[in-house]
């Protein structure tokens, strides 16, 4: 009687484990798609914040035409970049074509008290912020699943299942600089 | 040690089980000894009372505790258009630890403090004084909504609430049985002499109930501070916004009026103000020493 209740129950519970790792992976690579649309949402955002501001300040600044092109190739390598890499190199590049757009902007006195680009000024900002926390949330859902993949016994079934590991996106900016801490 | 957000909040949650049990244990055993006191035979009868209460008022905390606390604060909702700064700020927090973005109420006071409640990151609310909001810059700021919203992500708010109110089952029944005893000692002369040993322990039990009790959920309290200060400090990589913060508060005297005893423990410092200087003081403290907290985030 025992032996033949050890021949069932022993595969089943091996059966139900692997299910149980499976699910886990799973879920996670499941948050990872949705940490990533978390950035892509604020990556569409800035993008769209765009046009309307190199209109403004076009207004204003007809002739500094160097800066509008560096903003607008930024912004379309943005737009057609077909891997998450490449749109967030694209941003990075954006973010310093729009660093010497505002520094051009500085020198139009009329231009800088106009509302219309206070706004717009602030709202990318703010899109810029949203888009460092998206990508630091992105690298914590990654380093989860990152580490259930090199650790046992995910490091053993992981392959087998098909999950690979995902890539970090660190910030490109040395002004978020990593913190130690421990508990 | 590095420790994953997701595996605090197992912890948290595990924890808080914990707690329920052996608060229920001790809320049966108190309702036991007293039922017996006062009557041989009727402690199962107290007991079933006792658990009866508490299920009540756990699953009233569970589901308004939020709404209460709110209330005794005299808070008030802060839309998005009042301030669009604070909302924008607490927004892209929750981007970078992604919880759902709670609501957010003000209480008008002049006295710098906040406090997170709810039952959960869908229920959460988050609550500023206008001194707070006022009076620290951006970056203070926003290590303190950091902290507060890592006691929601941590699920810190769910278990100080049900902790709260298990705590205060107890002293009440305690204080119930006390009373008890003092206006109803007549009856002591139906107990058999053959339970007395039995007796005596249940009555230490009773009477020291309230004061264990309190000294869980305020060594509980702080622990929970600790681990925010941490996380949040991992949340905005800038471990010095939130001392700078914590210093600015400390060294304001002004006592908030709406705080109390019993909401003490919620806020992100200590609301009352009193000098936390002897081993006692500490020990009844719902938060670890200002100097402390603001030593650990400087040396991360």
């Amino acid at each position: 009687m025992l032996p033949t209740l050890l021949l069932i129950a022993v595969p089943v519970l091996a059966v139900v484990y692997l299910i149980g790792i499976y699910n886990s992976l799973a879920s996670l690579r499941v948050k990872v798609k949705e940490a990533w649309s978390g950035i892509d949402v604020q990556l569409k955002r800035r993008v769209d914040l765009i046009p309307n501001l190199v209109e403004t300040v076009k207004a204003y600044a007809k002739h500094e035409k160097e800066v509008f092109e560096a903003v607008t190739r930024a912004r379309s390598a943005l737009m057609s970049a077909g891997s998450h890499k490449d749109a967030l190199q694209a941003d990075d590049q954006l973010t310093g074509a729009l660093k010497s757009l505002f520094a051009v902007a500085e020198a139009y006195p009329e231009l800088k008290a106009q509302e219309g680009f206070v706004n717009l000024q602030n709202e990318l900002s703010d899109t810029e912020s949203k888009i460092a926390y998206s990508r630091q949330f992105y690298n914590s859902v990654v380093r989860d699943m990152n580490s259930k993949i090199v650790t046992f016994p995910g490091n053993i079934f992981a392959s087998t299942f098909g999950f690979k590991q995902e890539e970090f996106f660190e910030a490109g900016d040395a002004e978020r600089e990593p913190v130690k801490v421990s508990f | 040690m590095n420790t994953s957000i997701y595996s605090r909040i197992d912890e948290n949650k595990r924890q808080t089980i914990y707690i329920m049990v052996a608060f229920t244990a001790v809320i049966s055993a108190v309702g036991y000894f007293a039922g017996q006191y006062f009557g041989e035979g009727s402690g199962l009868t107290f007991l079933g009372f006792a658990l009866i209460f508490s299920g009540i008022s756990g699953f009233i905390s569970y589901y308004e505790s939020d709404k209460i606390v709110l209330a005794i604060s005299g808070a008030k909702e802060l839309k998005e258009s009042n301030n669009l700064y604070v909302h924008q700020l607490v927004e892209n927090l929750c981007i970078g630890s992604g919880l759902p973005k709670p609501k957010i109420y003000v209480v008008d006071d002049t006295a710098m403090n906040a406090f997170a409640t709810g039952r959960d990151p869908q229920h959460a609310v988050i609550c500023f004084t206008t001194g707070i909001i006022d009076r620290l810059d951006k970056l203070e700021l926003e290590g303190v909504v950091a902290h507060e919203l890592s006691h929601i992500g941590n699920y810190d708010i769910r278990l100080m609430s049900i902790v709260s109110v298990l705590v205060g089952t107890i002293v009440l029944l305690s204080d119930w049985f006390t009373r008890g005893m003092f206006y109803g000692g007549g009856r002591k002369k139906d107990r058999g002499e053959g339970s007395g040993a039995l007796m005596l322990i249940g009555l230490v039990l009773l009477l020291l109930s309230p004061i264990i009790a309190s000294l869980i959920k305020l060594a509980l309290s702080r622990q929970r501070e600790f681990l925010a200060d941490s996380s949040a400090a991992l949340l905005t990589r800038y471990p010095k916004g939130l001392a700078d913060a914590l210093r600015k508060i400390s060294s304001d005297k002004e006592v908030l009026e709406a705080a109390n005893g019993a909401t003490a423990h919620l806020y992100i410092t200590n609301p009352l103000k009193g000098n936390q200087v002897s081993f006692m003081a500490k020990l009844f403290s719902t938060h670890p020493p200002v100097a402390e907290r603001i030593r650990l985030l400087e040396e991360m």
